[in-house]
C-alpha cells in the first residue's frame, strides 16, 4: 500500500481579511535550508501594497475606537490561536532552516512576546500618559493616540521577529501592512490564517510577500501611510526609505540590531503613538 | 398607563449546589470542625452548609501560602503568572452566567446587576491584572519591584465575587499568595472560585479560601505569618484592623465606609441626573460603599428634581432577584434590614419627611422598598451615617461653595458626584471634594483600569488600575 499524499497549502497574501493572490500573478519560490522546494508564495506588487494600505485605512479608525480592554482581548485570543498551532509553527520553522529544539522555543517566546502586548492595551496610557501641573486655573492631561496606518518591514526571524514588529503597532490602535521576511515568508501567511480565525477585524492586519527591495519603497511613499518601521531593510534601502518617507512626514522607526529574546520595552509601541494634550478650565 | 411584566426568571439550573462545602486549602477542600448555613435572602431557604474555619484552620491556610510563596509563586517569572491569570480570567468568563446565578441567590441581587456589571467586571480585573505581572518594572514603583509575601484578605457581601478579584487579582500579579476570607452571607462564589483556581491549575497553596464570620477574620487579619492584610469593610471592622495590624510591620489597606454626596447643580441635566440618582443609591439595593446616599440639590431646580425623582422610583420593580426585569433585589441579611429600618425609622423621629412608592414586598425574605427622606438637615443620623440600603437623603444647598461644604461635612470620604452641564464648574467642584472618586454627569461607573478608593475614614490604598498594584509591592 503506498503512502497518502498529503495535501499541499497555498500560500497567499493577506489583505482586508481575505487571501487573495497577488494581482500581478507572480509567485517566488520558497525552498527549505536544504534547498528542497516548500512552496510557490505570492510576490505581492505595488497595486497589492495599495489595496493593502486602502484596507488598513479603511479599519483604523474602528480599530482606534474600540476599548483598550477589547483589543486586548481580541489580540490575547490571537496568542490562544498561536498556541494551537504550536506544531504547525514550528515545523515551519524548521522547514527555514531551525532545529527542532530551536524552533520550538522561538514558537514559545513568540506566543508569549504576543501575551505580553496583549496587555499593554488599556496599559499603555497609564505609562505614557499624565496630568499636567500647569501654572494656572487648567486641568490639563495628555494621552496618547495611534498614529494610524504604519508599514512594517518586518525582519527575517520570521516568526518572533515579525510578532515583536507587529505586535505593538496594532495593541495600541494602529493598523499595519507589512512586509514579511523575505527569505521564509511562509510563518507570516500562517500568522495570517490565525489572525482570520482571532476576531481581528479585517484590514488592522495585512501580510505581503515578496521582494522588499520592490515593496518597500511604495510603502515608504505612500501618501497615506502615516508610519514606517524599517526593522527588516538592509542599511541602503532603509536609507532610501527613510527619505521618501520624508515627503508627509511619516514617524520613522529604525532601531539598530535587535535581540528579540530581549526584554523588548515600550519603545515599539511608543515610536508609533500621538500625543493629545487637552486643556479645560477649572472655575465655578 | 402602566405596563404589566410577565414574570422572567433566569433559570437556576445552571447551578450546581453541592449540599455541604469546605475550606479551600493547599489546592484541596477539606472540612472543617464547625460549619454554618448560607441561606438566600429572597427566599430564607437555605442554600448550603459551610465549613467555618477555626484558628487551626488558619493556621494551616497561611503555612500553605507561605510555601507556595517560598517555593513556587514567589520564584515564578511573571510572564508565567501572568499566564495563569489569564487562565483564570477566561475560566470566569466561560461559567459567568452560573457565577452570576450563584452571585443571585446567595447575595440577593437582581440577575441583571450580577450578569451585566459583577461578572463583566470580575473577568475584567483578572484580565486587566494579568497584563501587568509580566509589566511590573514599567509601573512606576522602581526597575525591580518585590512582592510582600502572604496576603490575609478579608472581603464583604455586597459585591462578592467582585471583591474577591480586586483582592486576589493584584494579589497574584505581583506574586504573593492569598488567603481570603468571604462574607459570612455569601460565601458560595469564592468557593466557586476555589474551583476555578483548579481548573486553571494554579500552584497549591496561592489561593487559599477560608469561610467563616467575624472570628475567622480576626484570626486572620492577626495571624503573625500573614505579611499583607486587605480588608474592604465597615469602617468600624476598619479601625479595629488598624489597631490590632498596628506595630506589627504588616502592611494594610483599608475600603471602607462611605456617604457619598450626589450634587445636582441648577444647569444640570435634570432626566439624566435623576437616572445617575436612581443608579447612586438604588443599585445593588443601596449596598454600595460609595452609594450617593446624600442628595445635595441646588434650591433652585430641588422641587422640579424631586418630583422627577419621585416619578422615576415609582417605576422601579421590587422582588425576585432572578428576574430578569427586577432593579432592586433583597436585602442581603436579616441584621442589615434591621439596621435600614432602624436608621430610617430615626429619620422620622429627628423630624425628615419619608416616601416611598407604592410597593408590594414579597412576603418571605428580606425587602425594604426604595425610600427618600427630604427635609433633611446635616446632623441626622441619616444624613450621618452609613445606612448601607436603599434609602435617600435630600439636603438643598444655594451657592457652588456651600455644595462643597456640606458634601465634605462627614468623616467619611470615598465618593462623590457631580451633575452640572459646566466643565469648569465640574472641575472646580472636583478639586475641592474630599473623595477617592469623583464622578461626574455620572455615577457608580468602576472598571480595572480606574483606581477605587477612599480619603479619611473611608480608608487608604488603592483598588484598581496601576495604582492598585502599590498595595502589593515593596
Amino acid at each position: 500500500m503506498s503512502e497518502r499524499l498529503s495535501v499541499r497549502k497555498t500560500y497567499k497574501l493577506f489583505i482586508g481579511g481575505a487571501f487573495p493572490r497577488s494581482e500581478s500573478g507572480r509567485t517566488v519560490i520558497v525552498n527549505d535550508a536544504k534547498g528542497r522546494f516548500l512552496a510557490n508564495a505570492a510576490r505581492a506588487s505595488r497595486k497589492d501594497v495599495r489595496d493593502a494600505v486602502v484596507a488598513a485605512r479603511k479599519a483604523q479608525a474602528g480599530w482606534a475606537a474600540r476599548t483598550g480592554y477589547n483589543r486586548g482581548q481580541i489580540l490575547y485570543r490571537v496568542a490562544e490561536m498561536l498556541e494551537g498551532r504550536r506544531g504547525q509553527f514550528v515545523e515551519e520553522l524548521r522547514g527555514a532552516g531551525l532545529g527542532k529544539t530551536a524552533a520550538a522555543v522561538e514558537v514559545d517566546a513568540a506566543i508569549d512576546r504576543w501575551v505580553w502586548y496583549a496587555g499593554w492595551a488599556d496599559k499603555i496610557a497609564q505609562v505614557t500618559g499624565s496630568a499636567n501641573a500647569v501654572s494656572g486655573p487648567f486641568f490639563n492631561f495628555s494621552t496618547p493616540e495611534p498614529t494610524g496606518v504604519v508599514g512594517v518591514i518586518a525582519p527575517d526571524s520570521p516568526l518572533l521577529g515579525l510578532v515583536s514588529v507587529l505586535a505593538p503597532v496594532v495593541v495600541t490602535g494602529n493598523t499595519a501592512v507589512v512586509v514579511a521576511s523575505e527569505s521564509a515568508p511562509l510563518p507570516a501567511i500562517t500568522l495570517a490564517e490565525v489572525l482570520a480565525t482571532s476576531d481581528v477585524p479585517g484590514g488592522v492586519i495585512n501580510l505581503l510577500t515578496g521582494h522588499r527591495a520592490e515593496l518597500a519603497p511604495w510603502l515608504a511613499s505612500h501618501q497615506d501611510v502615516n508610519a514606517i518601521d524599517l526593522t527588516g531593510a538592509p542599511g541602503d534601502l532603509a536609507a532610501d526609505c527613510e527619505r521618501a518617507a520624508a515627503d508627509n512626514l511619516k514617524r520613522v522607526h529604525r532601531p539598530g540590531d535587535a535581540d528579540w529574546s530581549a526584554d523588548p520595552g515600550t519603545a515599539r509601541m511608543t515610536a508609533f503613538l500621538e500625543t493629545k494634550t487637552v486643556w479645560h478650565p477649572v472655575g465655578v | 398607563m402602566s405596563f404589566e411584566y410577565a414574570p422572567a426568571p433566569e433559570s437556576r439550573d445552571i447551578v450546581d449546589l453541592k449540599p455541604s462545602y469546605g475550606l479551600y486549602v493547599d489546592g484541596e477542600f477539606v472540612e472543617a470542625k464547625n460549619t454554618f448555613k448560607t441561606i438566600n435572602p429572597a427566599t430564607e431557604e437555605t442554600l448550603a452548609e459551610v465549613a467555618e474555619a477555626g484558628a487551626d484552620d488558619v493556621d494551616r491556610a497561611v503555612a500553605a501560602a507561605r510555601r507556595a510563596y517560598d517555593t513556587v509563586w514567589g520564584p515564578m517569572p511573571g510572564a508565567e503568572r501572568a499566564k495563569y491569570l489569564f487562565r483564570i480570567a477566561r475560566l470566569i468568563q466561560e461559567r459567568s452566567r452560573e457565577l452570576a446565578v450563584l452571585e443571585s441567590i446567595d447575595n440577593g441581587k437582581p440577575i441583571r446587576e450580577s450578569r451585566d456589571v459583577d461578572l463583566p467586571l470580575v473577568a475584567a480585573h483578572f484580565f486587566y491584572y494579568a497584563g501587568w505581572a509580566d509589566k511590573l518594572p514599567y509601573a512606576g514603583f522602581g526597575p525591580d519591584p518585590r512582592p510582600l509575601g502572604v496576603a490575609g484578605q478579608v472581603i464583604p457581601w455586597n459585591f462578592p465575587l467582585l471583591m474577591l478579584a480586586w483582592k486576589i487579582a493584584p494579589a497574584l500579579a505581583c506574586g504573593n499568595t492569598v488567603v481570603l476570607k468571604p462574607a459570612e452571607t455569601t460565601p458560595l462564589t469564592a468557593l466557586a472560585f476555589a474551583e476555578i483556581c483548579a481548573q486553571a491549575e494554579l500552584p497549591p497553596g496561592v489561593v487559599n479560601i477560608l469561610t467563616g464570620a467575624g472570628e475567622t477574620g480576626r484570626a486572620l487579619v492577626e495571624h503573625p505569618g500573614v505579611d499583607k492584610v486587605a480588608f474592604t469593610g465597615s469602617t468600624e471592622v476598619g479601625r479595629q484592623i488598624a489597631r490590632s495590624v498596628a506595630g506589627t510591620g504588616k502592611r494594610l489597606t483599608l475600603e471602607l465606609g462611605g456617604k457619598a454626596a450626589n450634587i445636582v447643580f441648577d444647569d444640570a441635566p435634570l432626566d439624566q441626573a435623576v437616572e445617575g440618582i436612581v443608579n447612586g443609591i438604588f443599585f445593588n439595593q443601596g449596598h454600595v460603599c460609595c452609594a450617593g446616599s446624600r442628595l445635595l440639590a441646588q434650591e433652585s431646580v430641588a422641587d422640579e428634581l424631586l418630583d422627577r425623582l419621585k416619578a422615576r422610583m415609582a417605576t422601579l420593580r421590587v422582588g425576585d432577584p432572578l428576574d430578569k426585569n427586577t432593579d432592586v433585589g433583597a436585602i442581603n441579611s436579616a441584621a442589615q434590614l434591621a439596621k435600614i429600618r432602624e436608621l430610617s425609622d430615626s429619620g422620622e423621629v429627628e423630624g425628615a419627611t419619608r416616601w416611598s412608592p407604592a410597593c408590594e414586598l414579597p412576603e418571605r425574605g428580606f425587602w425594604f422598598a426604595p425610600t427618600v427622606f427630604t427635609g433633611v438637615a446635616a446632623s441626622h443620623r441619616i444624613a450621618r451615617e452609613e445606612i448601607f440600603g436603599p434609602v435617600l437623603s435630600v439636603l438643598t444647598f444655594r451657592t457652588p461653595a456651600e455644595a462643597v461644604e456640606k458634601a465634605n461635612n462627614t468623616p467619611y470620604g470615598l465618593s462623590a458626584g457631580i451633575w452640572t452641564d459646566k466643565g469648569s464648574r465640574i472641575l472646580w467642584a472636583a478639586e475641592r471634594l474630599r473623595a477617592g472618586v469623583v464622578w461626574a454627569n455620572t455615577f457608580n461607573k468602576f472598571d480595572p483600569a480606574s483606581p477605587f478608593g477612599g480619603y479619611k475614614e473611608s480608608g487608604f490604598g488603592r483598588e484598581g488600575g496601576r495604582h492598585g498594584l502599590e498595595a502589593y509591592l515593596r
